[in-house]
């Protein structure tokens, strides 16, 4: 079990001193060197080279450095991957150019500024025996918008490659506009299954930078409501994953159980998905004691269905057959690529931000962690988590005394030139949220990084040498966001 | 006669119907009427049709043609009755053949949408028929062979299951089961196709139809309907001794086909599906089994080898 780490999420930086950029590159290749990964790498409208670098237990280091006067240096990423897509961005935003980056390819924009997609510049083979087959942006169901494209050989995917920015919405800008105190409902709406994730990542942002804090009870409920909502997704991907091999007996059971759960949020805040539930300074729904005690007999009835439903699915030779083995992805690519969330603890990377950067309120917590990287891993990843989540909560509310809305601090405007990272661990994974404010207390960026932005590549590594008829599957067993990408 | 076209007509869709109704009352919903695939033909038929720019002609006749000659392969088989609409000596042969044309063609038209997800469908589809035909010839051969029976309609109807002899018993078992696979393969059902899948990488039947609309999908609709009641039909005869009254024979026609839709639907409540690469393997079982009855055949006529 890992020791509770010493330090206080999120994170309050003064800006640090410009260093030369061959310092800056070095700095980066050393803390790399040493363990930590990139929290995040982007420009500024300073002409500046943010870099935040992140271990496990320690407060984030952050460097910076102007832009290269030429704008272009030498790519980190054939060094250390973890950059390709922070790279990209930054290329795609500010025209700085890594030289020798393997994959220079827009992240959001189409190219060059054009409107036109048909000019991306799509990997492609002149193999006769290979046949490209194209699906999306416009899918079946009610799926976001997303463009793969897959290099086949025969029913075989030799490669496929995944094209996002479809519903670029300019939200980091439209966060960064006018009173950072009131951007709640935009926060809640970065990626829409996430609400309480990226809002309390930006609650907790907003709370520093104006320096109050939150009485714990408040953060306590937070906590519940995350932990609600990653119960309600893990169940909605068990259903959808036992729907993709027509598992019907999982695929019902489970989307029922999901109801019950987010009908809990309904209950409590009056939006399934914990809308409105919180704001920065505190809640905008308590918990009353007789509320306490209806949350705890629901989730302990259904923590006893999903139990049996869980061991019932994972008891099926049929559904193991198509889960084991399918769509494996390496511990050594979840490091290097930066993953996170059920995809890196199911290849056996231990991480996760409850217990590596924990937020104040947050007690003991080990992450649960499987090894083979394949659907059948991050099901029961899932699976367990929500057993875990559910004893959390259980816990929690056992001790939580009567919460009421209006313990919520007021906030005073926020303090001039601070830097704050605040970091969540979502459903899907690590979401960081970077936001600065300038001398007048106005906002100069908000950086948003879901952790889809990293795993999407994760997909694309799973599904190489599978069967094409699979990659719903594998797709479905990541269940990545495509506008928290988007942005 | 009448009651051969009436249950040709009407019955497959309630057999579809019937699978969809069992599928929801195991998932704890109400589930949509029984009759709802009848209305969705009905509705079809009043549709007009979307053509693929890139479609030819072949696009535009190939769903008629497929339910003419499924329809005219189900005319072979007593359809509740003594009696099938059309028979004579070595009729099997035209039975299968023009089930492999009806299938041909769909197969045509989704390669002629030019559409990659419809060439893989069609090349899935295709493959398991190689494996299906050989095995529906030679459980219908060898039944014929060991009966002395000339044409389809005498074969089922005049096949005996001596329920105290267990070579007889083991052969109508093997064949029902083999038959039963076919059922299930050749409807695009669980757990070889997903019907109700929206993901078109994953479909077999569904995606190579995905450009038909209109009158035409209707047809497509309903002439897989009624393959897979041209199965069920055959099974269903197992059930019937010689020279039962028509009446009865009605009576246990209708209940057997519905016991074989709620068995389907009960398959696909309880089996996810199969890999589609490891599919294959599992459609040679008929071929197996049909292997398996026509040992039993030689063992059960000629007292051994």
């Amino acid at each position: 079990m890992k020791e509770k780490a010493q330090i206080v999420n999120p994170f309050l930086y003064v800006l640090p001193d410009l260093m030369e950029l061959t310092d800056f590159l070095n700095g980066i290749r050393n803390l790399c060197l040493a363990g930590y990964s990139p929290l995040c790498f982007f420009g500024t409208a300073r002409q500046e080279l943010l870099c935040g670098m992140a271990l496990a237990g320690k407060e984030p280091i952050l460097l910076r450095c102007l832009f290269p006067q030429d704008m272009q240096y030498q790519s980190l990423s054939m060094e250390f991957p973890a950059f390709h897509l922070f790279e990209r961005e930054l290329w795609e935003e500010f025209g700085v150019t890594p030289l020798g980056h393997p994959w220079l390819k827009p992240v959001r924009f189409p190219i060059g500024g054009q409107q036109s997609m048909e000019q991306y510049p799509f990997f492609s083979s002149e193999s006769s025996a290979l046949h490209e087959v194209g699906v999306g942006p416009v899918h079946a169901g009610v799926i976001e918008p997303g463009h793969f494209r897959f290099i086949c050989h025969g029913e075989r995917i030799e490669h496929l490659e995944i094209q996002l920015g479809y519903q670029h919405r300019g939200i980091m800008n439209l966060l960064s506009q006018g009173d950072i105190r009131q951007k709640m409902p935009l926060a809640e709406c970065i990626a829409g299954d996430t609400a309480i994730g990226h809002g309390l990542a930006y609650c907790s942002a907003i709370e520093t930078l104006c320096n109050v804090s939150v009485p714990t009870a408040l953060q306590t409920v937070r906590l519940i409501a995350l932990e609600l909502e990653r119960i309600a997704m893990h169940l909605a991907d068990l259903s959808a994953l036992a729907g993709d091999i027509a598992y019907l007996s999982g695929q019902n059971f489970f989307a029922a159980l999901r109801t019950t759960i987010i009908n809990s949020s309904l209950a409590i805040c009056g939006s399934r998905f914990g809308k409105r539930w919180l704001k920065p300074g505190g809640i905008n729904y308590g918990l009353s004691k007789e509320q306490n005690s209806l949350l705890r007999s629901t989730l302990e009835e259904a923590g006893r269905q999903i139990e049996r439903c869980t061991r019932a699915m994972f008891a099926d030779a049929g559904v193991l057959n198509r889960f084991d083995s399918t769509g494996s992805v390496s511990k050594k690519a979840a490091l290097e690529l930066n993953f996170s969330g059920v995809t890196a603890k199911a290849s056996g990377l231990a991480i996760d931000a409850r217990c590596d950067f924990p937020l104040s309120a947050y007690t003991e917590f080990s992450p649960l962690c499987l090894d083979s990287g394949d659907v059948f891993a991050r099901a029961s990843i899932r699976a367990k988590e929500i057993e875990q989540s559910l004893d959390m909560i259980a816990h929690m509310l056992s001790t939580l005394p009567p919460v009421s809305a209006k313990d919520s601090v007021s906030l005073p405007p926020p303090m001039p030139d601070k830097l704050c990272i605040a970091i969540t661990e979502g459903w899907r994974g690590r979401i960081v949220h970077v936001v600065k404010t300038d001398s007048e207390s106005g906002t100069e960026f908000y950086r948003v990084i879901d952790p889809s932005l990293h795993n999407w590549f994760a997909l694309a590594l799973a599904v190489r040498n599978e069967g094409i008829s699979d990659f719903p599957l594998c797709n479905k067993s990541f269940d990545l966001s495509y506008c928290g990408t988007d942005l | 006669m009448i009651i051969n076209f009436l249950f040709i007509l009407l019955l497959p869709l309630l057999f579809i119907g019937v699978i969809n109704k069992t599928k929801a009352i195991w998932a704890g919903r109400k589930g949509a009427s029984i009759l709802q695939p009848l209305y969705t033909v009905i509705k079809l038929m009043g549709k007009s049709e979307v053509h693929s720019h890139s479609s030819s002609h072949i696009f535009c006749w190939a769903p008629s043609l497929s339910l003419a000659a499924t329809f005219i392969a189900a005319l072979f088989i007593p359809f509740g009755a003594q009696h099938a609409v059309l028979s004579f000596k070595g009729d099997f042969f035209l039975f299968m053949s023009l089930l492999a044309l009806s299938k041909a063609v769909i197969v045509l038209a989704a390669m002629d949408v030019g559409s990659s997800f419809e060439g893989m469908g069609a090349s899935r589809e295709i493959s398991f028929t190689a494996f299906l035909e050989p095995a529906f010839l030679l459980i219908i051969g060898s039944l014929a062979y060991a009966g002395g029976f000339g044409t389809l309609g005498q074969l089922f109807l005049h096949h005996r299951v001596y329920i105290f002899n267990e070579w007889s018993v083991i052969i109508a078992v093997l064949t029902a089961l083999a038959l039963f696979i076919m059922m299930l393969v050749e409807g695009a059902r669980v757990p070889f196709d997903d019907p109700a899948t929206h993901l078109e990488l994953t479909m077999i039947h569904e995606v190579m139809v995905l450009d038909t609309s209109g009158v035409n999908l209707a047809m497509v609709h309903y002439a897989s309907a009624l393959k897979v009641q041209i199965y069920a039909s055959m099974i269903s005869y197992f059930f019937i001794p010689e020279g039962m009254h028509s009446l009865s024979i009605i009576a246990v026609y209708l209940l057997s086909s519905f016991g074989l839709a709620i068995s389907a639907g009960l398959v696909e409540s309880l089996m996810p599906r199969y890999r589609i690469s490891r599919n294959l393997e599992l459609v040679i079982i008929p071929l197996s089994i049909s292997l398996l009855v026509l040992a039993a055949l030689i063992v059960h006529n000629l007292g051994g080898i």
